[in-house]
């Protein structure tokens, strides 16, 4: 893979979702597939409730930790308008995952804007391969919301030419061993789900 | 690579690698005040706690002066802060400079171009020049490693500070790192009797001063040699002078120019930049904030293209240099575009998150027609609407000066002072001092929530506990309070909506100055729900919009009637009290 080869991956969602996990997951997927990698996050007072992004970068030598607009070849998004909101990043034709969890921001839930009633349409017109579906719904059927965000991976991961075996050992090391299983879980069904 | 042994390798943010930086440059004291982008660096570094002494001090201040005598005594030391932590620790930074070190000292300084989680955009090579010492500016995680070391070596050679610049894509990047063993220092440790050396009084101070001068011409030569600066010789029709996370963008957008990358740019290595310039067709000049190089470069006689090309303001990327490039080359760029359906998204802000006790205070000041003055945390947030209470903002401890400049002034409201518990032992306690000696009668909240939240929950005098994870004497800011003078101290419960609204109404029509503790544990610090789930029943709901006004994000008001998001709701029961036709109970009680 040369420098041109460099793959960005940018994740997406709303502070608290786990955003920062499945970053650091794809993030060492890469780095044990043999690759340069680098990340980044958004910490601080973004967190608190806001609109979030995470951005992963890898190839044979990688400089700018930053995703350039219009160069993502996936984007994840773990609440539907946030893919809309970050769209520009994604290189035209990229994988779109996209969570169908709607989370009300502060600004709906007081009056001063709305959201949109149509967002799947808006994203079906914007995404020309847009995978669409309800990760909360299949995280909670596994027994926990909080593994949304990897179950989101694993449909995410058949975008990527990362091993799968790669993804189950990152997984494993990224997570608490107490909640191992129940990730690798989440990670197949989603990955299956893509299948 | 060692004997042909793999060393360790690790995916590192910048603030990790500084850490362990710090361990293998055999620092030993390490000290700094929480500040976003640059808080893990001491949370990583004690986890080397068997070899540094790690530290939270009460402000930046105080963190640099601890190490800075430690550093005088012979250990090497580390203090770390975000930008405007420099500006509390720029009064002993610039006489320190004079004075100057035995063992190396490090000030990792953390910008925030872009002010992801800041107030103001300020470059800190400014101090560099202006405290004439050293900077280094790594542009991974890896030279953030690298400089530390470089860094220690510079200032135990030329017996002077060093100033490490990171910025938030380089502390909040990761990459790949590659460990190395730990250097010990060498130094015996104790402080020479010597005043001539360590006392800037006037007459020592004046000969002090000249070495600092007979030292910056050593320190540009050194920069000149040192590995952090280099040169890239690519395309000599093009050529680039860059720094820091700028360099990485630069490489990207023109991969095939020359680039000058200085690791160490101050005191600016003149020597390399002639070197480099020389034969140029055309010296571009790409830093990220202040056009400090490219004024420089300007005066040293070199013709270069910055600050007309390249914004001065909020951060770089790939996609604005890849602009600048297109207007430097007269194309049309159109990278730049937003999303197509951008318009039609709600703004997503951060908020108070659900369960935050500040909720309860902002919410009884919201029943009151006063000023507020506030200060920098998860409070700031109380600003925003519904809850809207907060007026000012400056700085750290500012609530409650200010609180006093506006009585003084001639406020017509009342006024009332917002300080958080960590901020307050920052700078706060001298604001309070000042209200009681200078007769002031402002209403000042503590809004206590047993940690320094914002930046993810750190240790500070109030908490019981150090960095290192040792019991200590939890200080009461209720006794510190009375000490400065305040005779009116209150501690209440924020989630107990009457008694806070009580308590608020009966200080603010007090003649006195007075101090209200809102103690209540942060619910994310605590990760415990503070009470049960709450859920508001349809058939009694009257859609009032009682609830909203409390701007829970747990709560959504956008159907009809509110609803409570089960998954988000951390049971403060705050929409309990509010509600006026009882229509919120808790989920305990329905099912049961």
């Amino acid at each position: 893979m040369n420098r041109q080869d460099t793959q960005s991956v940018v994740l997406v969602g709303v502070g608290g979702q786990g955003i920062l996990l499945a970053s650091e997951i794809v993030a060492q997927t890469a780095m044990k597939a043999g690759y340069d990698v680098k990340t980044n996050e958004v910490h601080g007072m973004a967190q608190r409730g806001g609109s979030v992004i995470a951005q992963i970068r890898y190839g044979s030598q990688v400089n700018s930790p930053l995703v350039a607009k219009g160069t993502a070849r996936v984007l994840g998004a773990l609440e539907r308008i946030e893919a809309l909101r970050y769209a520009d990043y994604l290189t035209p034709g990229g994988l779109v995952v996209v969570n169908s969890q709607a989370i009300t921001p502060v600004t709906v839930s007081m009056g001063a804007a709305t959201y949109p009633d149509n967002a799947e349409d808006m994203l079906q017109d914007q995404f020309e391969n847009l995978i669409y579906f309800d990760a909360a719904q299949k995280a909670i059927e596994l027994g926990n919301i909080r593994v949304a965000n990897v179950v989101l991976l694993g449909v995410l991961s058949t975008g990527l030419d990362l091993p799968a075996e790669t993804w189950r050992k990152s997984i494993a090391t990224c997570v608490k061993s107490t909640y191992q299983e129940l990730n690798l879980k989440a990670f197949e069904e989603g990955r299956n789900m893509a299948a | 690579m060692k004997e042909g042994k793999q060393r360790l390798r690790q995916l590192l943010s910048g603030n990790e690698a500084i850490a362990r930086g710090a361990y293998e440059a055999g620092i030993t004291v390490a000290a700094g005040y929480p500040g976003t982008p640059s808080t893990e660096i001491l949370e990583n570094a004690v986890l080397y706690r068997d070899a540094i002494y790690c530290e939270w001090s009460p402000n930046e201040k105080v963190a640099f002066e601890m190490a800075a005598a430690a550093s005088c005594a012979g250990a090497r030391s580390i203090v770390t802060m975000k930008h405007v932590g420099l500006n509390v620790a720029a009064d002993p930074l610039m006489t320190l400079s004079y004075i100057g070190v035995e063992g190396g000292m490090v000030i990792c300084v953390a910008d925030d171009p872009g002010m992801h989680s800041s107030q103001n955009e300020q470059d800190t090579r400014q101090y560099a020049r202006f405290a004439k010492i050293p900077i280094f500016e790594p542009s991974d995680s890896q030279e953030a490693k690298d400089f530390v070391k470089i860094g220690i070596t510079v200032s135990e050679t030329y017996k002077t500070p060093v100033i490490l610049r990171s910025t938030t894509r380089i502390s909040h990047s990761r990459s790949i790192v590659e460990f190395e063993g730990r250097q010990e220092n060498p130094k015996p440790i104790g402080l020479e009797k010597n005043p001539p050396r360590f006392v800037p009084i006037p007459i020592w101070g004046r000969k002090m001063r000249k070495k600092v001068e007979e030292r910056l011409q050593q320190l540009s030569q050194a920069a000149a040699q040192s590995p952090a600066n280099r040169i890239e010789w690519r395309d000599r029709q093009l050529r680039i002078v860059t720094s820091g996370i700028a360099y990485q963008y630069a490489r990207e957008v023109w991969p095939d120019a020359s680039i000058l990358k200085l690791g160490f740019s101050y005191p600016y290595p003149n020597r390399l930049i002639r070197e480099f310039a020389d034969g140029a067709n055309s010296l571009l000049v790409i830093e990220e904030l202040d056009d400090i190089l490219e004024q420089h470069i300007k005066a040293l006689g070199i013709a270069c293209i910055g600050r007309d090309y390249f914004p001065g303001i909020g951060e770089l990327s790939v996609t604005v240099l890849q602009e600048s490039r297109a207007r430097l080359e007269g194309k049309e760029f159109c990278g730049m575009s937003s999303p197509k359906y951008i318009d039609c998204l709600p703004a997503r802000p951060p908020v108070l998150c659900p369960g935050c006790p500040h909720r309860g205070i902002f919410s009884a000041l919201g029943k009151h027609d006063v000023v507020v003055t506030g200060d920098i945390g998860c409070y700031s947030l109380g600003t925003f609407k519904p809850l809207n209470r907060m007026d000012i903002i400056l700085c750290m401890g500012g609530g409650i000066s200010m609180a006093h400049g506006l009585d003084k002034a001639g406020e017509k409201k009342k006024i009332v002072g917002i300080v958080g518990d960590s901020t307050f032992f920052h700078s706060g306690i001298t604001g309070l001092l000042n209200i009681v000696y200078n007769k002031g009668c402002s209403t000042i909240i503590v809004v206590d929530n047993r940690s320094t939240a914002m930046t993810g929950h750190q240790e500070h005098p109030g908490t019981g506990l150090t960095l290192m994870g040792e019991k200590t004497t939890a200080v009461s800011i209720e006794q510190i309070g009375k000490a400065c003078g305040i005779e009116r101290v209150h501690t209440i419960d924020p989630y107990n909506v009457k008694e806070t609204q009580r308590i608020i109404k009966q200080e603010l029509e007090s003649e006195k100055p007075s101090l209200i503790v809102s103690r209540a544990v942060c619910p994310l610090r605590a990760r415990r729900k503070v009470g049960a789930i709450r859920r508001i029943e349809n058939e009694k709901c009257r859609a009032c919009g009682a609830c909203l006004k409390l701007g829970c994000p747990a709560i959504d008001g956008s159907k009809e009637k509110p609803e409570i998001n089960e998954y988000l709701c951390y049971g403060c029961g705050l929409c309990e009290q509010m509600c006026p036709f009882k229509a919120i109970t808790d989920t305990e009680e329905t099912t049961s």
